[in-house]
C-alpha cells in the first residue's frame, strides 16, 4: 500500500505547481505510469480522493498516461516491448535487456484555473 | 490552463536517498537494502551473517518493523551496532527514515551497513534509499510462482537468496521453475540457494558481500 505514498507525492507536487501559477482550482492532474511502475491505479485513485478534501485539488481527475515497458540488448542493440516481464533479448537469445521506459511515474501537466 | 510538470512523483525520496548515497560514497560503505516477504528468514539471516563476519568486517544494521523491535533485540546480541525504525503500519522504508537514523551511527570504521526492509515484497522495491545494491530473500515455502508475481523486487535485486532449501523434499516447490523465472526477469542475477540450518550457500553470501565491500573500499 505504497500508493498513499506515491498519492501524497502527487498531491505535493500539484499544490506547489498550481501556487507558483496562482491557480485557484486544480481540474486534472496528467501522469506518466509506466507500465513497470508498481502503482495499482484503483487504489491510487482511492488514497488521493480522500487526500484532497479540503485542498484545491478537490475532485481533480487522475489522467493516466501509461507509458510500455521498453528494452534495449546490450549485447545487440534490439530494442522491443517486453512480454512477460522476459528479459532475455529475443533477437538474438543472448543479452539482457535494460529498460528504457516503462518504470515512469511522473506528474506531466495539471490544468488549472 | 494547462501548466506543464514532468517532476518525478518520487523525486523528493530520491533527492534524499542520493544524499544517504553521497554519504555512503564518503565514508566507502558498501549498503545493502535486504527485502523479502515476512518470515522469509530475512533476520535469522543476518543473525548468521553478524556471527560469521563481525570479527571481520565493521558491520551495522538498520532494521526496519512496523510496530516492534523484537528484529533488532536479535541482532544486538551479537554486539553489532542496530538502529531500529518503526514505520508506525508503514509498508516500506524510505530515504528519509533511513537518514534519521544514520546520524545515530558511527559511521566512520563502517565497512558495511545492512538494512532489512519492512517484511513486504511490493512496496519496498520501489524506494530508494542510497543502497549500493538491493537483496530479496525468497523461502521454499512461499511458492516457486513468486518471482513472476512480485517482479519488481527480483528485477530490482542484484542477489536473490532462495531460502529454507532444507525443507525441499517436503514442499512442491519447482527449483527448476523458480531458477528460469528468476533468470528470465533478471538475467545477470546473482541467485543462491540457502539454508541457515544446514549452513547451504553461506559462504557463497559471504564471499558476495565480501567483494562488495572491497569493491567499495576501491
Amino acid at each position: 500500500m505504497h500508493e498513499m505514498a506515491v498519492a501524497e507525492g502527487i498531491l505535493d507536487i500539484a499544490l506547489d505547481y498550481a501556487a507558483k501559477n496562482q491557480a485557484e482550482k486544480i481540474g486534472k492532474i496528467g501522469l506518466r505510469l509506466g507500465e513497470m511502475a508498481g502503482v495499482e491505479t484503483e487504489s491510487l485513485e482511492f488514497c488521493f480522493e480522500s487526500l484532497v478534501k479540503g485542498t484545491i485539488a478537490e475532485g481533480a481527475e487522475l489522467a493516466l498516461h501509461r507509458m510500455p515497458l521498453v528494452g534495449r540488448c546490450r549485447k545487440c542493440g534490439h530494442e522491443t516491448h517486453i512480454e512477460h516481464y522476459n528479459f532475455i533479448c529475443p533477437a538474438c537469445g543472448k543479452g539482457a535487456l535494460d529498460i528504457i521506459s516503462g518504470r515512469e511515474l511522473q506528474v506531466e501537466y495539471l490544468e488549472v484555473d | 490552463m494547462e501548466v506543464q510538470v514532468m517532476q518525478d512523483i518520487l523525486g523528493k525520496n530520491d533527492r534524499i536517498a542520493a544524499e544517504n548515497q553521497a554519504l555512503f560514497a564518503d565514508k566507502k560503505i558498501f549498503v545493502l537494502n535486504l527485502m523479502g516477504s515476512p518470515g522469509s528468514g530475512k533476520t535469522t539471516l543476518l543473525e548468521r551473517t553478524m556471527a560469521a563476519l563481525k570479527d571481520e568486517l565493521h558491520m551495522a544494521v538498520i532494521e526496519g518493523d512496523l510496530f516492534t523491535t523484537k528484529d533488532a533485540d536479535r541482532i544486538a546480541k551479537y554486539a553489532v551496532p542496530v538502529m531500529q525504525i518503526n514505520t508506525s503500519g508503514g509498508c516500506h522504508l524510505d530515504a528519509p527514515m533511513v537518514q534519521e537514523v544514520l546520524s545515530q551511527l558511527v559511521l566512520d570504521r563502517l565497512d558495511l551497513l545492512i538494512v532489512e526492509n519492512v517484511g513486504n515484497l511490493v512496496c519496498p522495491a520501489e524506494f530508494n534509499i542510497g543502497e549500493d545494491a538491493k537483496g530479496v530473500v525468497l523461502s521454499i515455502t512461499e511458492g516457486d510462482d513468486k518471482p513472476m508475481k512480485y517482479p519488481l523486487v527480483f528485477k530490482e535485486s542484484s542477489i536473490v537468496l532462495l531460502n529454507k532449501v532444507d525443507i525441499l523434499p517436503y514442499t512442491n516447490f519447482d527449483m527448476a521453475a523458480a531458477r528460469e523465472d528468476i533468470h528470465t526477469l533478471h538475467p545477470d542475477v546473482k541467485l543462491v540457494e540457502v539454508s541457515c540450518v544446514q549452513d547451504t550457500g553461506l559462504k557463497d553470501w559471504y564471499d558476495w558481500l565480501r567483494a562488495k565491500v572491497r569493491a567499495k573500499k576501491g
